[in-house]
């Protein structure tokens, strides 16, 4: 198949470009969350983001919380962006940080001004750049412009056969036409770490990489009671077929056909050296991994799955693809890209490729993702630990 | 071309099995995906789709190979053609 060379998308005043236009209405912290889906329930068009977070964070777990903040706001998914925190301080870093993209931002605190009046004055700024985004059309935007996060969830062994490898087919057929890729999932790589690291690029991404992979696992071995058995493989995965934390690693290994990964971000942290695979130190847990992808501006998200994971995000479209011809017979409404042929050898791993390849051009034009059209929106902040 | 077990790579000692399930006693068509060969086996127990086949007999102890690599140990003997899970398969992690 001869791959298309442009898509349709948003150009952004930063020079990069989205695949959708949304106006988001942000919480800096949790209390502001009422007053943000208020906003959001006045001036339609526009999405709030409501999380559980942002208050007494410090150190390393307040700089994640920000970054993710930040980095939401920035995506070229977004044009505009209400930010609406308890206090001025915290709010205004988050409004100077997406500032520095050029796209319209303003932020509102609510101490001192209450719900009511603050739900007035940012539904007014609110009404004025939807109004103003939904003028935007789309344009010719080079391949080169599509920024792909990947992550697979409730795997089975279908996953690793066929779900996992058609991503990996993609992967090796888009990396050299300039587009950025970036998978994660640390856990998920367990039993897999050592051929995993001799996939880095350079000497330094491959230490980095055994690196956050080292200190994962030893966090795992001081907190944990037991082990992870009850929780990796979970039990979607062992009622597919999965039996071990390895069996499942080196199925999930598999989405990132023969590519190599120039660097390791930290979560949420973005890409800087230019086109090519990342790899993002991320939490297993699908809404998790995809907010963090998201909030690094990966700009379409691909989602292998064995048994079914339905997860969205309000502002990366996730693709779903499956090779199991249950899952598509039995939810077949979550399902994007059925490439459950592989299994009966009626389509081979290239045509599968070629088949998710055209799917996610098509996403990336406009068309809904199942899980836009159900409306899942799941929006996730990764915590490192308690508050203050 | 029915397929009713793939194989990853031609060292694995399980496969798994790709249509909805497959019955005791029943004479099943492989594909080694590695080098596109065919082979047969006779299963023992059934077995529902995306779940494994021991291709051989296995001991206590013996590693499980998939894709090439090691995805765990036998904790309990399992004879040729018998359903490999949790109840027969440990990790060598955590």
């Amino acid at each position: 198949m001869e791959i298309p060379k442009s898509f349709l998308g948003y150009k952004r005043e930063n020079g990069r470009a989205g695949t959708r236009n949304h106006v988001i209405i942000l919480p800096v912290d949790d209390i502001s969350n009422a007053c943000a889906e208020a906003v959001a329930n006045n001036i339609k068009g526009t999405i709030a983001l409501p999380h559980s977070y942002g208050r007494l964070q410090f150190g390393a777990d307040l700089e994640l919380h920000f970054r993710t903040m930040i980095g939401t706001g920035c995506n070229p998914n977004v044009a505009a962006v209400i930010v609406i925190g308890i206090e001025p301080k915290w709010t205004k870093k988050i409004v100077d940080g997406i500032a520095k993209t050029g796209k319209p931002v303003e932020g509102f605190h609510i101490e001192r001004t209450g719900d009511i009046g603050t739900t007035m004055k940012a539904s007014k700024k609110a009404q004025e750049f939807v109004m103003w985004a939904s003028e935007k059309q789309r344009v010719e935007c080079p391949l080169s412009d599509l920024w792909i996060s990947v992550k697979c969830g409730e795997s089975d062994t279908t996953s690793g056969l066929a779900a996992n490898p058609t991503v990996g087919n993609l992967m090796d057929k888009l990396e050299p036409l300039g587009v950025h890729l970036c998978f994660g999932e640390t856990s998920e790589l367990t039993g897999a770490e050592q051929v995993c690291a001799t996939r880095g690029a350079t000497k330094e991404a491959s230490e980095k990489f055994m690196k956050t992979w080292s200190s994962y696992n030893d966090f795992i071995l001081k907190e944990a009671t037991d082990d992870l058995s009850e929780s990796q493989p979970t039990a979607g995965n062992i009622a597919g077929g999965l039996t071990t934390i390895e069996e499942k690693a080196f199925g999930n290994f598999q989405k990132i056909g023969n590519c190599k990964f120039i660097d390791v971000l930290e979560p949420a942290e973005e890409p800087t050296k230019g086109k090519g695979l990342y790899f993002m130190d991320t939490s297993s847990a699908a809404a998790e991994c995809v907010t963090l992808q998201a909030a690094a501006g990966f700009n379409i998200h691909l989602f292998p799955t064995g048994q079914g994971n339905i997860v969205g995000n309000p502002i990366e479209p996730v693709v779903k693809l499956t090779a199991n011809p249950l899952t598509v017979k039995g939810m077949g409404e979550h399902i994007d890209c059925d490439v459950s042929k592989i299994l009966s050898r009626e389509m081979n791993l290239s045509e599968a490729g070629d088949e998710l390849i055209k799917t996610t051009l098509r996403v990336a034009n406009g068309r809904l993702t199942c899980a836009e059209a159900l409306g899942h929106k799941e929006f996730v902040m990764t915590k490192l630990y308690r508050s203050a | 071309m029915a397929t009713d077990i793939i194989i990853h790579d031609k060292k694995d000692n399980v496969g798994v099995v790709v249509i909805e399930k497959i019955t005791p006693k029943q004479d099943c068509a492989c594909w080694i995906m590695e080098d596109d060969s065919s082979i047969n086996i006779q299963s023992v127990d059934e077995i529902p789709l995306g779940h494994k086949i021991a291709m051989v007999d296995l001991n206590e102890g013996d590693t499980i190979l998939k894709y090439g690599h090691d995805i765990g140990k036998v904790v309990k003997s399992i004879r040729k053609g018998e359903h490999v899970h949790v109840h027969n398969v440990k990790t060598k992690k955590w």
